[in-house]
């Protein structure tokens, strides 16, 4: 287990930061599940307001840009009545040469309870766990190639919605893993979660063999590895992260991997079909299926808000100021 | 072990206290808190007035010992049918021990909206206040309770009443 999974937890196993979801366990996963789903009611009420974070302060760190997670993060915090400070790596002190340690503790001083992280370098979020103060949490809102612990989560809650029996589920992740902190998160959930048929699905230069490693089978044809799978999960193709050839053009990369009416017969019928988003129209997805009847992508960024109360409440929670 | 009364029987002595306030005139909603507050409501709702708007609160949200305590991962959804404003809201509740619960049962409605009044309505007091909290009408006082005694409800059927104690 890595060291990030060592000190996301306090002495007595509770959450203290959220790092990744690699060894979380089914109970911390299961309980962040269910304490989420206590949270749908209330995104969804007139007032989407609990007083449970008043008083408390959350900033956003992203070093990198990000909409749709900074915003989930940021509409969670408000909803669970905490002040929330947004800072964009780009126009912050950073580029006048502060470290990250320097921003941290400058920021810390300020009696911040809790920040959440994004940043391109892998391990960033664990970096800053390490040094920081003892009533300070730190989420992981992505870092790098490593992990993206939110997105693990609210896929797998996605995927215990609408099929509650996780464990029995073939799941087949499509696209580029080689790049994907959210494909290692969703592994490493689901495998919490005791799913034993993951498959992982695409091109060798992004679908390297040696992902086995995983405990995931590996495919490099799309027709065999969604073959009876109940979800797929597709990536987006993470052209900012390739510096290489990894692929033909999209158009060549939609004609071998993409999902579209034809290609998602391969799953079975009920098959979920799940983008964490943006997507890349016509490359790993077609429109068409993207809003069909078996997509769930944008429920997926609903149940983002609540995944996110539910991690931000168990961490101030577990705290016992 | 003290032997209280049978629920059924506080419960009509609470309906007809309630009638004698003008409830049944007033049009009120009718809040339980989970999960034996809702109980307790449900029953007096069928006794006064069983058109009236019912609705269920979990106060987990609003805890004061959150920070203390943490979250208990399955909290109910909160359900109020109708605006709360401007409206006579029956509070109900099965034990009030230190009143801490009804500081946060009216916070929370009160996110709501600005109810005209608010009356409690409990199934038993316990000795304990912490807050300048008293109920409007009660079902059985408690005087005494021997020391780490409390107070139980189980239900819904048949509600019981019954001491127990955590030493």
């Amino acid at each position: 287990m890595s060291a990030a999974a060592d000190i996301q937890r306090t002495a007595d196993g509770r959450l203290r930061h959220l790092l990744t979801t690699e060894g979380l366990g089914l109970d911390l996963i299961t309980e962040i599940l269910d304490t989420a789903e206590s949270f749908v009611p209330v995104t969804r009420n007139d007032v989407k307001k609990v007083p449970l974070l008043r008083g408390r302060t959350v900033v956003n760190l992203f070093f990198e840009a990000s909409t749709r997670t900074r915003s989930a993060f940021e509409l969670a915090a408000h909803r669970l009545s905490a002040d929330v400070l947004n800072i964009e790596g780009s126009s912050s002190s950073t580029t006048k040469g502060e470290t990250l340690l320097d921003t941290l503790k400058t920021l810390e001083s300020m009696h911040v309870d809790m920040f959440v992280i994004r940043h391109g370098q892998s391990g960033a979020a664990e970096f800053f766990a390490e040094h920081a103060a003892p009533g300070v949490a730190i989420l992981n809102g992505g870092d790098g190639r490593h992990a993206h612990p939110t997105q693990g989560l609210l896929d797998v809650f996605t995927i215990r919605r609408h099929k509650p029996d996780v464990a029995g589920l073939s799941v087949a992740i499509v696209g580029d893993v080689l790049h994907s902190r959210v494909a290692r998160s969703d592994i490493h959930a689901l495998r919490a979660l005791g799913v034993s048929d993951i498959r992982v699905v695409g091109p060798k230069t992004l679908v390297p063999p040696e992902l086995d490693a995983f405990g995931v089978s590996v495919h490099h044809d799309l027709r065999s590895g969604l073959d009876g799978a109940d979800v797929v999960m597709l990536l987006r193709l993470q052209r900012e992260r390739m510096t290489g050839h990894y692929l033909p053009a999209g158009s060549a990369f939609h004609r071998s991997f993409g999902l579209n009416e034809r290609t998602l017969r391969y799953a079975k019928p009920d098959a979920l079909l799940m983008h964490p988003g943006p997507i890349n129209r016509g490359v790993e997805i077609a429109a068409p299926v993207a809003y069909g009847d078996q997509s769930v992508i944008l429920e997926q960024v609903s149940h983002g808000v609540a995944i996110r109360m539910a991690v931000m409440a168990m961490i101030i929670g577990a705290h016992r100021s | 072990m003290a032997d209280f009364p049978d629920v059924a029987t506080l419960l009509d002595a609470m309906a007809s206290d309630l009638e004698a306030m003008g409830i049944r005139e007033a049009n009120p909603v009718i809040i339980g808190i989970h999960t034996g507050g809702a109980w307790v409501a449900e029953a007096l709702a069928r006794r006064i007035t069983p058109d009236a708007p019912f609705g269920t609160i979990d106060i987990s949200f609003y805890r004061d010992d959150f920070s203390r305590m943490g979250l208990h991962p399955q909290v109910r959804p909160s359900h109020l049918p109708v605006p709360v404003d401007n409206r006579v809201v029956v509070l109900v509740d099965d034990v009030l021990h230190t009143g801490r619960t009804i500081r946060a049962a009216m916070n929370e409605i009160f996110d709501y909206g600005r109810p005209e009044r608010i009356i409690l309505a409990v199934l038993a007091t316990r000795p304990g206040r912490e807050l300048p909290i008293a109920p409007d009408v009660v079902g059985q006082v408690v005087e005494t309770l021997p020391p780490g005694g409390h107070i139980r409800l189980s239900g819904p059927e048949p509600l019981r009443l019954s001491l127990e104690s955590t030493a």
